[in-house]
């Protein structure tokens, strides 16, 4: 139930990119620990590897992927709001930045299924 | 919380890791290809100094972005302040790249082989 | 007998500082009604205890804000049916300002913040000088004009969670007129401007959530305007001068 002055475009744009953000910096440790075990643990480093050709982790690949592609884009619709002339069409650039996430994460995730 | 340093910090290292992010993607799309195996991966990266420069380069970069943005939302959501934010701004960033670095050593200069 | 009028149920803050409850009133339902007519109505006929903030009644003073249904609005100028229908109507005092009473505002902070962000006049000249000349098109100019008509009602101010999650931050209004006056040209402060916006609660903690140009009664966009001073914060930074 999102409080009533919040239901507007852009309020859910930057909901969608703080929570990104939050979601992909829980994951990064975790991305960094399971890497480092090529380094202590090869064995777990290859069981781990082979996890992903579970389909939930691809599934789950898949969303990581969007929430680092919605990120950016959000992102980099920002700092052009920030930095570059003055647009009006910030809807239409945030509704933008998530559909080329969209894009970007159902490519990877056909590649990989 | 953000003064104006902090911003220019937090800008800077995204637009430093934009062109990162976009290549770590393409990157992982044609990784997938034909399923992961360690063997594939470690094979390419192994002793590159080019793959230690770009996720070199990406870990110090979001470990600052990530302290800054997580050290906004701490104090927005909590009011944490201080010194004690200031600590756990440092601890992410250190963190993250100590973490970092480790993982981008383990699979370039550091991997003791895998079958 | 008359006909039997209708009524509708009203919910309205009710207390002193931090403690209070809603309570719910009866109030005449017409077709045409504004938010404002009943909270007259309330403290004229049932409750005239009711503490509330009103001046012009025709949308020009901005002292009747409130929160609406959970929304910052000017009560006169918001017609009961288009935001509650068959629905509760429920009236609130505008969000992140300390309350006084019922339906009224400290405006203090608010209005600290203004000064705090130097979006006062910086002189440049005195009586005995040349007055200067301000062509109305002025690339400058328009980037002023565009937010003089701000009367600072603090809509904009009750709508931003940044304002609400950060105790430092200026907020719209106040960082709205710092800009208006940065693109002053007759104003001889632009440094002490930049300066004022750059620190823990500057222009820098906008999130671009929009809700500012969202609310705004008057159509104002303080979200450009903080862009506007983003850029010229860091402009002004790569050039050394900040």
């Amino acid at each position: 139930m999102i409080r009533p002055h919040r239901r507007h475009p852009l309020f859910l744009a930057f909901l969608l990119h703080r929570t990104s953000g939050i979601l992909l910096a829980l994951f990064l440790p975790v991305h960094f620990w399971v890497l480092s075990l090529a380094l202590t643990d090869a064995a777990a480093f290859d069981g781990f590897i082979r996890f992903t050709d579970l389909a939930v982790v691809k599934l789950a690949e898949g969303l990581l992927i969007f929430l680092l592609a919605v990120h950016i884009f959000g992102g980099l619709r920002l700092m052009a709001l920030e930095w570059l002339p003055w647009t009006a069409m910030q809807k239409q650039l945030a509704a933008g930045a998530i559909a080329l996430s969209c894009f970007v994460s159902a490519t990877f995730f056909l590649q990989v299924i | 919380m953000l003064t104006l340093r902090l911003y220019m910090l937090q800008r800077i290292t995204a637009l430093l890791m934009a062109p990162l992010v976009l290549g770590h993607i393409g990157v992982m799309i044609y990784a997938v290809q034909g399923g992961l195996s360690a063997a594939e991966i470690l094979g390419r990266t192994q002793g590159s100094v080019f793959w230690f420069s770009f996720y070199g380069l990406f870990v110090l970069a979001v470990s600052v972005h990530a302290a800054i943005g997580l050290r906004t939302i701490l104090h927005e959501v909590t009011g944490l302040s201080g010194r004690l934010l200031m600590f756990f701004t440092w601890g992410t960033a250190l963190g993250l790249s100590v973490l970092g670095m480790r993982a981008i050593l383990a699979v370039t200069f550091l991997t003791r082989g895998v079958s | 007998m008359n006909e039997v009028e209708k009524t509708r149920p009203v919910s309205v803050w009710r207390g002193e500082g931090e403690v209070g409850q809603f309570e719910t009133y009866d109030v005449p339902a017409y077709d045409n009604q504004t938010v404002l007519d009943v909270v007259s109505h309330i403290q004229h006929y049932i409750d005239p205890s009711l503490s509330y903030r009103f001046a012009c009644r025709v949308g020009m003073c901005g002292s009747c804000a409130m929160m609406v249904n959970g929304e910052p609005r000017w009560t006169c100028r918001t017609h009961v049916n288009k935001v509650a229908g068959q629905d509760v109507l429920e009236i609130a005092p505008l969000r992140i300002l300390p309350v006084i009473k019922d339906l009224a505002t400290n405006m203090d902070p608010f209005f600290d913040k203004w000064v705090k962000a130097e979006a006062v006049h910086h002189s440049s000249a005195s009586r005995d000088e040349e007055m200067m000349v301000v062509l109305p098109d002025d690339a400058e100019r328009k980037k002023a004009d565009a937010g003089i008509e701000c009367i600072n009602c603090a809509v904009c101010y009750a709508a931003c969670d940044t304002v609400a999650g950060n105790a430092d931050y200026l907020g719209p209004a106040a960082l709205q007129r710092a800009w208006t006056l940065y693109n002053d040209a007759r104003d001889a402060g632009k440094q002490t401007i930049l300066e004022a916006v750059s620190g823990a609660g500057g222009c820098h903690n906008c999130h671009a959530q929009g809700g500012c140009s969202h609310y705004c009664p008057n159509e104002l966009n303080p979200m450009q305007a903080i862009a506007g001073l983003k850029q010229a914060t860091t402009r002004a930074m790569l050039k050394g001068k900040l």
